[in-house]
């Protein structure tokens, strides 16, 4: 049964790029590493991490959206179809809609309206939407730049369900809005979710995220350390498995309020095995070699230590 | 009411910068080593020299700086712009008759420049990198670096001298009555200026719109417009063309300075009878007031395609048109 309900399945996915060293020595310099992901079916999982490890390359990677001197190399499965360039090309905006950041990821000099119609939709279900979401008739009328924040965020989600979409990719959805409108935007999710919408929710911002997801995913230098229920992360760091998000968890304000010493290894300078092995108390000979993801009580970690 | 104070606001603009363009070229006049009185009787003048300074006097000659442009400019504002030396007719005559050739051939320039250098830059956008890119790339980089007589010259030479399709100069055939000269021919005549103008003005508005393309399409609203499952056609038609057009029409109007400039260089190869020659003319002759006339007529002109090039911006970006609407 657990196949049929999966909707979204990242394996092993590597993305590199191709970029110039010193001089026209070329080099890969890798930036997602392995990385491990399912989605279901009426659940929402948020992929948190700090900025700079590599969190919207997922999205990117997902939606075929990289730039060409990128390599991508492992699995992307929509459904249990590799989700290659061809099938993109078919249900992006249709299957698979994104959500970004901002309303700067609309056109300008466009009317809203025809912007969330886009080409696949009509007027009528335009305005349903905007029904839905709380926006006024004239809102269609309006250019992006006459939209305010939270009015803009209800507009780029009307785009996204527009064609009710089976996955919802969402890129930090909630920076720059105060916490009604966060909560207001999530809370959409939510809906969605329940409604049998797979979310993949992208932020850094952990609290929303706690609210909200059904399962958590910390990325830490362009990899998925662990991913488990909600639930487990606001038990605390007990019920956590991996060092790194334990020491997430602990740095909250909330809680113990502990930084963590050190940073994050950048993606040309990254140690061999364990990602995190540099800054982990519990550091042995194992965490030099590859670490493979496993199962321990009923979430993902990708430690060796992790009991 | 906002419209009617930014109307008033340019007139007094233009009206500033007209008062300072003929400031700046009447004392560049003055101070050049040109002597009114000597090219008005000719250096070979039998005149006495009492009979030199009485005229002198009666045209004012003797009088401070200031005082002698306050009476030129008394006579400008009464439409009086002078009597040119060369053509021995008034200037605002010949400023009109010679302005109304320069027209044509600049607008036929502008817009053929216009339109085939912005779908040349669309193209050269969408397939940046290609062979045809690079070709055209290094083609306009070539006239935008080639001096205008060079290769007015060169356009002359190929199609007038070894092919002899068009004919060497003038706006309409030699020995012909002017109110026989047809439509047909003067068309004829304008071909090989209207074409080298072209070239030179076409390169400015192909680079400049294929890299505007190029920055549009990496923008982040392209990137949600594919996500969103459009097509690289979609894109360009719904999203970059918009985009570009505005700043494209804007640099074309901006453009206007350099197609005043192309255009005298190019009437000169081709002896075409319009404004460029007849400042040469006037230059050589040192031509006070008609020099003067056409440094006041220049500075209209592109000061109205620099103020077409703002008003198009308040009229097509609804981010300055309705501006005033945001909360």
């Amino acid at each position: 049964m657990k196949e049929s309900q999966c909707i979204l399945s990242v394996e092993d996915l590597v993305v590199a790029f191709n970029m110039y060293e010193k001089g026209f020595k070329k080099k890969d310099l890798e930036v997602i590493h392995k990385l491990s992901l399912e989605v279901n079916r009426g659940e929402i999982i948020a992929v948190v991490g700090s900025s700079g490890s590599g969190k919207s390359l997922l999205a990117h990677a997902v939606l075929n959206l990289l730039p060409k001197n990128a390599k991508v190399s492992g699995n992307i499965s929509y459904k249990g179809k590799t989700l290659d360039a061809k099938v993109c090309d078919k249900i992006l905006g249709r299957e698979i809609a994104f959500i970004p950041q901002s309303v700067d990821y609309l056109d300008p000099l466009m009317k809203v309206e025809k912007q969330v119609r886009g080409i696949f939709s009509t007027k009528e279900r335009v305005h349903q939407f905007f029904n839905r979401y709380g926006l006024g008739e004239d809102t269609g009328q309006k250019y992006p730049f006459q939209l305010s924040g939270g009015m803009a965020r209800r507009v780029l989600i009307s785009s996204a369900v527009i064609q009710n979409p089976e996955l919802i990719i969402a890129d930090e959805p909630t920076p720059g809005l105060n916490i009604e409108m966060a909560m207001e935007t999530l809370n959409h999710f939510r809906e969605l979710a329940d409604a049998g919408t797979a979310v993949l929710m992208i932020t850094h911002d952990i609290d929303l995220a706690l609210q909200v997801a059904d399962r958590i995913a910390v990325f830490y230098a362009g990899t998925i350390v662990e991913s488990a229920p909600t639930a487990d992360f606001l038990a605390g760091k007990e019920a956590l498995r991996h060092p790194y998000s334990k020491a997430f968890i602990e740095a909250l304000p909330q809680n113990e309020f502990k930084p963590l010493a050190g940073t994050q290894p950048y993606a040309g300078n990254l140690p061999t095995g364990c990602l995190f092995a540099d800054r982990c108390a519990h550091r042995s000979e194992n965490c030099i070699k590859d670490v493979a993801m496993r199962t321990v009580r009923g979430g993902d970690v990708r430690c060796t230590h992790a009991t | 009411m906002k419209r009617g104070k930014s109307i008033l606001f340019e007139l007094i603009r233009m009206i500033l910068l007209l008062i300072s363009v003929s400031i700046l070229a009447f004392v560049l006049i003055t101070k050049a080593p040109i002597d009114p009185l000597v090219s008005y009787i000719g250096t070979e003048s039998t005149l006495s020299q009492e009979a030199k300074n009485e005229i002198a006097e009666y045209w004012g000659l003797n009088d401070s700086l200031p005082e002698r442009f306050l009476t030129w400019a008394n006579h400008v504002l009464h439409g009086d712009m002078g009597t040119s030396i060369t053509y021995k007719r008034p200037v605002v005559d010949i400023i009109t008759e010679r302005f109304a050739y320069s027209f044509v051939l600049m607008l036929m320039a502008w817009l053929l420049s216009g339109v085939l250098g912005f779908i040349l830059g669309v193209i050269c956008g969408m397939k940046s990198g290609s062979i045809f890119d690079r070709m055209v790339k290094f083609f306009c980089l070539a006239m935008k670096s080639a001096p205008t007589f060079w290769l007015g010259l060169l356009v002359l030479m190929i199609f007038a001298v070894i092919l002899g399709w068009f004919p060497l100069g003038m706006a309409a055939p030699i020995g012909k009555v002017a109110s026989e000269v047809t439509l047909g021919e003067r068309l004829y005549h304008l071909v090989l200026p209207v074409m080298t103008l072209t070239l030179v003005s076409m390169s400015e508005v192909v680079l400049y719109t294929r890299q505007k393309l190029i920055e549009i399409m990496n923008s982040d609203f392209i990137l949600y417009a594919r996500t969103r499952g459009e097509n690289k056609r979609q894109i360009v038609m719904r999203h970059a063309l918009r985009n570009i057009a505005l700043p494209a029409i804007t640099v074309q109007f901006a453009s206007f300075s350099e197609l005043f400039g192309g255009m005298a260089l190019a009437e000169n190869v081709f002896s075409y009878p319009g404004i460029g020659t007849a400042t040469t003319a006037a230059a050589m002759n040192a031509d006070v007031p008609l020099l003067l006339g056409i440094a006041l007529c220049s500075a209209l002109f592109v000061f109205t395609g620099n103020m077409i090039a703002n008003g198009l911006y308040g009229i097509f970006d609804p981010r300055i048109r309705e501006g005033g609407n945001n909360d």
